[in-house]
């Protein structure tokens, strides 16, 4: 039970900057997920938070305590590894007992925790077998388990679901929500995956070329995200961008992209009034696309469907509006049909619009 | 049964013929059987034969250019009560267990330090393999000049710095021999581990040892139960090769020493090609050398065993 900050966090490979300036404070018992594309530096900025990465420059506390220096058995933290890093020649029983038998607990305390971990986990009657033996979902729960004998201060989770099947990992994600409801530890939880993080944190820190995009909570990021990068990254499929021009024109404020033209709502009209460019990106969801029966002027978007993804409880649509592809959720019981018209009416109110000239989001 | 008829109709062939020798392509064992011939061929030819022409020759009296006779164990009890075969057994034991502890000992602290992160790594795990590249018989004549009392550069050196003030007979005097031939083979042995040891230490995930560091492990205990416990299969082995080796070891000694001074650097393999070539006697030669094979089976007995055990 923890506090984790981090001020002004740098890490640098030779030339390679992978940790820029990261500044995070994580509140004890939170469950803070690392999220970015790969390369982002979110794992390295983990892995300095371990102990298992030098810091260029900066301070990591744990409660308060400057660790930039302590070895990683001295910062009282564990880990679970992508790979689950296992010990071969160790049974279940050895592998999460290791840590213990280290640091010199009575022989009783350790089969107790050991005892008690491998309840939680489900993994009870393999503790006597070696991690060859294991399956995937199974190592990964001894994995797990072997941090959580420990009681350390802050679990760090690398990626730790990746190497498993999807359904397995549905299920893991849950557990692992559980678990910490039920442990009451702070977690720093590092993944690609954007569903992950959305599903599993209670705030998400959202990298890129190892700079901090935004942090906040799933729904905060997924609703106002702070650029363009997060927008694009949070949701799946991902928000629909195009650049289009600012028209001031009687009756208000008008959009005009390649294909159409709509108009913008007064109250994000306002807003708008300070921009200073006449070129914006405009983004919106695809869940903000609906069909409209029938073409209303500067309200809809008349596009040329080319592929339907049906997934049951709704249906992707990839339209084109003359160049530029768009993705749009229709109800399952569309009509739409591939090399076909179809008109949509873009959610006004959910329009996103991005600087062009650093993708930041005006509003 | 329609087809055979339609084979047994058919003017001029001779029906199953040719069945019979796809058949015979597609059987597993037939050409599994004729493919491993020639392997087992040159085996027996160049392995078996003098294997057991040497085991046969241990049991007769046959001199260089005579033909011998079955004499029995004869070979075998006049070495029993030979007092030079009892210090040549001695020294064969000591020659091969100290050369074989020091080779594994510096040769596995060798790939510790080459699995580290340097400059030139490379350049440096290249440099380590020349000992073993080396003809052994070049190295042996190097060392011949190092250990020579009168020009010996080790002997310079340590004059210069002023260590001793007289130069030593390394390889006059009994113990000084021994010892100097041992330097000899661990120095000539080391690559051998190292490259080995270093190939295993690479397989070991460095993730294990992260996770260690983080279970509180120090660098002692990193080693102790991570590194040690996972290279052991492949330590089995590697030892068990340089004990054949050095065991029926015959080069550095032969030109180093050939044995003396008085007969005291005589290995098994030394001592028998002495009787069997210069001295003739060649049935008392393979009686010697056939001392060997217990030795041999017993450390490939023991390396089998103690992989089978890790699995």
């Amino acid at each position: 039970m923890a506090k984790v900050v981090m001020e002004k966090l740098n890490k640098h490979f030779g030339e390679v900057k992978a940790v820029r300036d990261f500044d995070l404070e994580i509140p004890d018992k939170e469950f803070v997920v690392l999220v970015g594309p790969s390369g982002c530096g979110k794992t390295t900025t983990l892995r300095m938070v371990a102990g298992l990465e030098d810091i260029t420059s900066g301070n990591i506390y744990i409660d308060d305590k400057v660790v930039n220096q302590l070895p990683p058995k001295d910062r009282d933290i564990a880990m679970v590894f992508q790979n689950y890093a296992l010990y071969p020649h160790m049974t279940v029983y050895q592998n999460m007992a290791f840590g213990l038998t280290l640091r010199k607990f009575p022989k009783a305390e350790i089969k107790q925790r050991v005892k008690e971990a491998a309840e939680i986990l489900n993994i009870g009657e393999l503790l006597e077998r070696k991690p060859k033996a294991l399956s995937g979902g199974q190592r990964q729960r001894v994995a797990v388990g072997r941090a959580i004998v420990r009681k350390p201060k802050v679990f760090l989770f690398d990626e730790p679901l990746s190497n498993l099947d999807a359904k397995l990992r549905v299920q893991m994600r849950v557990e692992l929500k559980k678990l910490h409801d039920r442990l009451q530890t702070t977690i720093i939880y590092v993944t690609h995956d954007q569903v992950e993080a959305m599903t599993m944190g209670d705030c998400i820190v959202v990298m890129k070329d190892g700079l901090k995009q935004q942090v906040g909570a799933p729904l905060e990021l997924y609703f106002r995200p702070a650029n363009k990068f997060v927008a694009g990254f949070i949701g799946s499929p991902a928000m629909n961008f195009m650049e289009g021009e600012l028209l001031s024109e009687q009756g208000g404020l008008f959009l005009q992209t390649m294909g159409f033209k709509l108009k913008i709502p007064e109250d994000k009209a306002a807003k708008l009034k300070s921009y200073p460019e006449k070129r914006v990106i405009f983004g919106i969801r695809p869940e903000d696309l609906p069909e409209a029966p029938a073409a209303i002027p500067n309200e809809t978007i008349e596009v040329v469907v080319e592929v339907l993804e049906p997934l049951g409880s709704e249906v992707y649509l990839d339209v084109k509006v003359g160049e530029t592809s768009l993705i749009a959720r229709a109800e399952p019981t569309t009509k739409a049909k591939p090399h076909f018209k179809l008109y949509l009416q873009p959610v006004l109110e959910n329009m996103r619009f991005f600087s062009i000239r650093d993708e930041k989001a005006l509003f | 049964m329609r087809i055979s008829e339609n084979i047994a109709i058919q003017p001029g062939k001779r029906p199953g013929r040719r069945w019979r020798w796809s058949g015979l392509l597609e059987d597993r064992t037939v050409m599994g059987m004729a493919f491993v011939a020639p392997a087992v061929g040159l085996l027996l030819l160049f392995l078996a034969y003098p294997l057991i022409l040497g085991i046969w020759l241990g049991f007769t009296d046959t001199v260089v250019g005579g033909t011998g006779e079955f004499i029995g164990l004869a070979n075998y009890i006049s070495l029993l009560n030979d007092a030079l075969f009892w210090k040549v057994t001695y020294y064969t034991f000591l020659y091969t267990g100290a050369a074989v502890f020091f080779k594994l000992l510096l040769g596995f602290a060798l790939a510790i330090v080459l699995n580290r992160e340097f400059r030139a790594k490379g350049f440096v795990r290249a440099i380590v393999l020349l000992p073993w590249i080396i003809p052994t018989v070049l190295s042996a004549i190097c060392f011949w000049w190092l250990y020579d009392t009168t020009f010996s550069g080790i002997t310079w050196v340590l004059m210069k710095i002023g260590l001793i003030g007289h130069k030593i007979d390394y390889l006059g005097d009994p113990t000084n021999a021994r010892i100097a031939l041992i330097v000899a083979n661990v120095w000539r042995g080391i690559p051998f581990f190292t490259i080995g040891l270093l190939a295993g230490l690479q397989t070991i995930n460095p993730s294990l040892y992260e996770a260690a560091s983080i279970d509180g492990a120090g660098g002692w205990h990193r080693f102790r139960h991570v590194t040690l416990p996972l290279i052991s299969p492949l330590l089995a082995v590697v030892t068990t090769f340089s004990t054949i080796w050095t065991f029926a070891d015959f080069q550095l000694i032969w030109v180093i020493t050939r044995g003396g001074p008085a007969n005291a650097t005589h290995l098994y393999g030394t001592l028998s090609f002495q009787r069997a070539i210069p001295g003739g006697q060649f049935g008392e030669g393979a009686a010697i050398s056939a001392f060997i094979l217990p030795v041999l089976m017993i450390s490939v007995w023991v390396c089998y065993k103690y992989m089978r055990r890790e699995e």
